[in-house]
């Protein structure tokens, strides 16, 4: 095509530098939302670990200073973090191992329904198991020292 | 089918609001929403409102065409959110505000009408064809049930582009081959009387093939023609793994 053309792209009219005209979101099925998810706690784990690398790489620098950062780590609004790390990185890492299952395994397609509903009941309850004792416990921190 | 008493208490005309993307390059700034109210049977296929905007309010709609009983693959459109054939999608199927937009990842030549051209330049890449070098004999090449089954499913499609343009990786990425190719690349692969597979599965292997899929079923949920479609690419992806080293 020697003309510019408008192009409808993934839920907004108009590429770059292209007309753009009100956004149209697919209605997918399950697979896109999980693919949806899998994107999203993908990028929430790296930023974690990028945030994670650069205070810990502060021992180097100063110890002072790298206490006060892992003291932080100790404040309510941190432990709810870590719990949704928690859920971020269980979603992510059940959910990969369907995806690789539906590329090796032959009957891995056929069989994606109930792949998918074994993925999310075990979502569930490891998340429930591993956000109720970090919760519990994080009640009882506040209980006992108060907010840091 | 309903029964008698039930059809003669549906109301054999009604009035449903159809929403069309328009959009007409020059003309436009960019694509918008045009509202119709149009007269429907309940019967009645959302191609059929398409026809009576065109001949009865605004000539100038723009959509494709021709068969219009769901074997051409002309008309495939994005549908209240989904990929469908509008000869294929019944009125009362759907709520009384329909939502009209052409397929999305494709440049617009004019409301639903998209350019198509990377489409099939994509589907050409896989050689959608029989190569057999063999000399001809006077005889068919024979074929057993069984070799045939394999790639029974992947003979339906119509190139209607519902798969590809339904495909989350396409949109923003039109070099990705896409699931119409990589379905009739598969027809061809799993054909015991073709030798090309080798070719069409470096096609494939390449950085514009099946890796790029993600398996998130849009496609099959798309097709038209009930083909597998997530199936068909996972064998393909399976036979440059275990298969082709």
């Amino acid at each position: 095509m020697a003309q510019a053309t408008p192009t409808v792209r993934g839920g907004t009219h108009g590429g770059a530098g292209q007309p753009r005209g009100k956004v149209s979101f697919y209605r997918g099925g399950e697979g896109m939302v999980t693919w949806v998810l899998h994107r999203v706690t993908g990028v929430a784990i790296f930023a974690f670990l990028f945030a994670h690398v650069l205070d810990t790489s502060l021992v180097v620098v100063d110890e002072g200073l790298y206490n006060g950062v892992i003291e932080t780590y100790h404040s309510p609004v941190i432990r709810l973090l870590e719990m949704g790390l928690v859920v971020a990185v269980l979603y992510h890492g059940l959910n990969g191992l369907r995806i690789t299952l539906i590329d090796f395994w032959s009957q891995g397609a056929a069989r994606n329904t109930m792949m998918m509903r074994v993925q999310h009941v075990l979502f569930v309850v490891l998340s429930l198991g591993a956000v109720i004792p970090m919760g519990l416990a994080t009640i009882q921190e506040i209980t006992e020292n108060g907010i840091i | 089918m309903p029964s008698e008493a039930a059809q003669e208490a549906t109301p054999t005309t009604s009035e449903v609001t159809l929403r069309v993307l328009r959009y007409t390059p020059g003309k436009d700034e960019e694509p918008h929403f045009e509202e119709y109210a149009v007269p429907v049977d309940p019967m009645d296929r959302v191609l059929d409102a398409l026809h009576y905007v065109k001949w009865h309010i605004d000539g100038s709609l723009g959509f494709r065409r021709s068969c219009a009983h769901g074997i051409c693959g002309s008309d495939a459109m994005l549908i209240n959110g989904r990929n469908r054939l509008a000869c294929k999608v019944l009125i009362r199927e759907l709520p009384s505000v329909i939502n009209v937009e052409p397929i999305k990842g494709l440049p617009i030549h004019k409301d639903l009408i998209v350019d198509m051209d990377g489409f099939f330049a994509s589907y050409k890449r896989v050689m959608p064809f029989l190569v057999n070098e063999q000399v001809p004999t006077d005889k068919e090449r024979l074929q057993s049930p069984a070799d045939r089954e394999k790639f029974d499913d992947t003979t339906k499609c119509i190139l209607c582009a519902a798969c590809t343009t339904s495909c989350p990786i396409f949109w923003p990425d039109n070099s990705y081959i896409g699931p119409a190719a990589i379905v009739n690349a598969h027809r061809f692969i799993f054909d015991s009387r073709d030798t090309a597979a080798a070719d069409r599965l470096e096609v494939l292997n390449g950085a514009t093939g099946v890796w790029k899929c993600r398996t998130t079923f849009n496609c099959t949920n798309a097709c038209p023609r009930d083909i597998d479609v997530t199936t068909a690419i996972q064998q393909v992806k399976r036979e440059l793994i275990f298969n082709r080293i």
